[in-house]
């Protein structure tokens, strides 16, 4: 995987996937739509200051709650690059990667990372840089299965391929 | 070195003798589900793959139940594309309103699931049919496309946690409050990635319907599933409903688990979750005034008979506190028919309460009793987030059905003793 580079946005523990995209915006499955509504009730603020390339930064149990996969698809669609959190909720762990929205899992990173830090992620050599404090933190690599996934494009290029071989 | 239930449930559906916590697998799925919500977004995906048909048409089921009875041309579109794909794909299982619930309640009560088998869903709430014996998990919409056209999907085998709960249940106290009071304890990332596996003599002593309320809210504790051993009950509970045949498994005594944890239930009162997370939960005495401007009894935790019986049990004869809202939502077409037939839609009506055709409607902040800015509601539903049942900011408090209908009646947060 390239390395991903961007500024931090940072998120408390617990973010629910109600946080990340409220219900009431889910009576539509466009990504576009989706992604102006993004964070809103964990931040007001966050669909209008959110750049493309951004990175996500939270505490623990980033995803919890519905097994909405509208939530990582918001997120993308606001052109997040990346989500680090210190833990995700399982539905959405999958539900990322089945989408190919990169996440990753470090506790010492979400620790030390502040709002508007600039940070270098890469993957393969599994480092997060904090550019902005000059501090360099490890994460949790991704098994080999999951990278799989990612490097086919995720869940439907996977199988896509896997159906034609049945054929 | 033995396997746990949810171990050999996730074997024998990858083909394999066993499997350990940690290790990816592709399983075969006894059944898929879908709603309004997420659904389209599957059959999206499932059409850019160009597979023509599902891989069984008796083992995908579509229930459009969150934003129905359509609340707006853009659900109603939604729930169209559910529609229109069932009928060209010729899906057995298809739940149009107005034969339809809310699909948690639905499923079981329609034999759809059984002992021993491996159920996947678009929807967190899947778990709830652990208490079945299955292993039930809920999985994102690609996911789910993915199963419709190879009726496979992976998974990590997760670890498990043992919960066994002894001693008598006081009165009142039902599987919601046992479940609060775990989540309390073990918090809303206690069990994540985790199996679930609900045990010991007062779990023998609940209903099913208890049951379901306990595995619905696993998810609540992070959980991947919760699982409930096959019983005398359970089997009673499919006699004539099972659609398939099924095969039991049970964890064998040497099994591994993660965690083992043991509740006296004799000690656990009433249990209220607040705002905004499941895990914040108090015993009924000391939650305090509390007054509150609405009470919704319904949704997949806790919209079933036993419920409803129970909520009426305190409401008859008695009026709803004049400041209070009840909204009363049975789960499924049934259980609307089955409480008008015992006299409980009376009771309701006749305490001031709207009962409403089966929805999931204000448990996501959906429609049917959106809260506004600064209001209170006590839920019998599973999640009392920022937001969940509308304003951002509204508050959710979690109880269950006595805990709710007492409350309805005195206007604040009540224990059911002080209306009984
Ligand atoms: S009742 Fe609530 S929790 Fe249950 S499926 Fe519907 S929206 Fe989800």
């Amino acid at each position: 995987m390239q390395p991903i580079r961007g500024t931090c946005h940072k998120f408390g523990h617990d973010i629910d996937t109600d946080a990340i995209i409220p219900a009431r915006y889910l009576n539509t499955s466009d990504p576009l739509e989706l992604a102006r509504h993004c964070m809103e009730d964990a931040d007001p603020e966050f669909p209008g200051r959110v750049k493309a390339g951004d990175i996500i930064v939270a505490g623990k149990n980033f995803g919890c709650g519905s097994s909405r996969e509208h939530a990582p698809l918001a997120i993308k669609a606001a052109g997040v690059a990346a989500v680090i959190a210190a833990s995700f909720a399982r539905i959405f762990y999958r539900n990322a990667i089945n989408i190919g929205l990169p996440i990753f899992e470090a506790p010492e990173a979400a620790a030390g990372i502040e709002g508007g830090d600039e940070v270098l992620i890469e993957p393969d050599k599994g480092l997060i840089t904090n550019l902005t404090k000059n501090e360099t933190y490890r994460m949790v690599p991704l098994p080999p299965f999951m990278q799989e996934l990612m490097d086919a494009g995720g869940l439907m290029a996977y199988v896509a391929r896997k159906v034609k071989d049945r054929v | 070195m033995g396997m746990t239930v949810t171990e050999k449930i996730l074997a024998a559906h990858a083909g394999m003798e066993a499997v350990e916590p940690g290790q990816l697998i592709n399983a075969r799925i006894d059944l898929a589900l879908g709603n309004d919500i997420t659904a389209p977004l599957a059959i999206k995906e499932f059409r850019q793959l160009g597979v023509k048909k599902v891989f069984d048409p008796a083992r995908v089921v579509l229930v459009p139940d969150h934003f129905t009875p359509n609340k707006d041309i853009k659900s109603a579109e939604q729930a169209k594309i559910l529609r229109e794909f069932a009928r060209e794909q010729g899906l057995e299982y298809y739940y149009e309103v107005g034969r339809m619930g809310i699909e948690h309640c639905l499923l079981p009560e329609e034999g759809l699931v059984m002992p021993g088998e491996l159920v996947i869903g678009a929807d967190s709430h899947t778990c709830t049919y652990g208490a079945l014996g299955a292993f039930a998990t809920g999985v994102g919409s690609t996911d789910l496309a993915a199963a419709m056209a190879t009726g496979e999907c992976w998974f990590k085998v997760p670890e498990t946690i043992l919960l066994r709960y002894y001693g008598k249940l006081r009165p009142w106290v039902g599987g919601k409050d046992l479940i609060l009071y775990t989540i309390g304890d073990i918090g809303v990332d206690g069990a994540r990635y985790m199996a679930m596996e609900f045990t010991g003599e007062a779990i023998a002593a609940l209903s099913l319907d208890g049951r379901f309320t306990m595995a619905n809210m696993a998810i609540e504790a992070g959980a991947k599933n919760g699982i409930f051993p096959v019983d005398e009950k359970t089997e009673e509970y499919l006699r004539g409903r099972a659609r398939r045949p099924y095969r039991v498994y049970r964890s064998d005594p040497d099994a591994r688990y993660a965690e083992v944890r043991e509740y006296d239930v004799s000690r656990i009162e009433p249990q209220v979750a607040f705002p905004h997370l499941p895990e914040n939960t108090r015993p009924i005495s000391e939650v305090g005034e509390i007054p509150i401007d609405q009470v919704v009894i319904g949704s997949c935790t806790n919209g079933r008979m036993e419920d409803l019986r129970v909520a009426a049990s305190i409401l008859n004869g008695r009026r709803v506190h004049p400041e209070v809202r009840l909204i009363i939502i049975p789960g499924t077409q049934k259980i609307y028919a089955q409480a008008l037939e015992e006299g409980l839609i009376r009771i309701f009506i006749e305490a001031g309460a709207a009962v409403s055709t089966p929805t999931c409607g204000p448990c996501l902040g959906g429609h049917m009793g959106i809260l506004a800015k600064g209001e209170r509601a006590v839920a019998t539903t599973n999640r009392n987030f920022v937001g969940r049942m509308g304003h951002p900011e509204s508050e959710v408090y979690l109880a269950g059905p006595a805990v709710a209908a007492a409350s309805a009646v005195k206007g604040r947060i009540a224990a059911p003793e002080e209306v009984r």
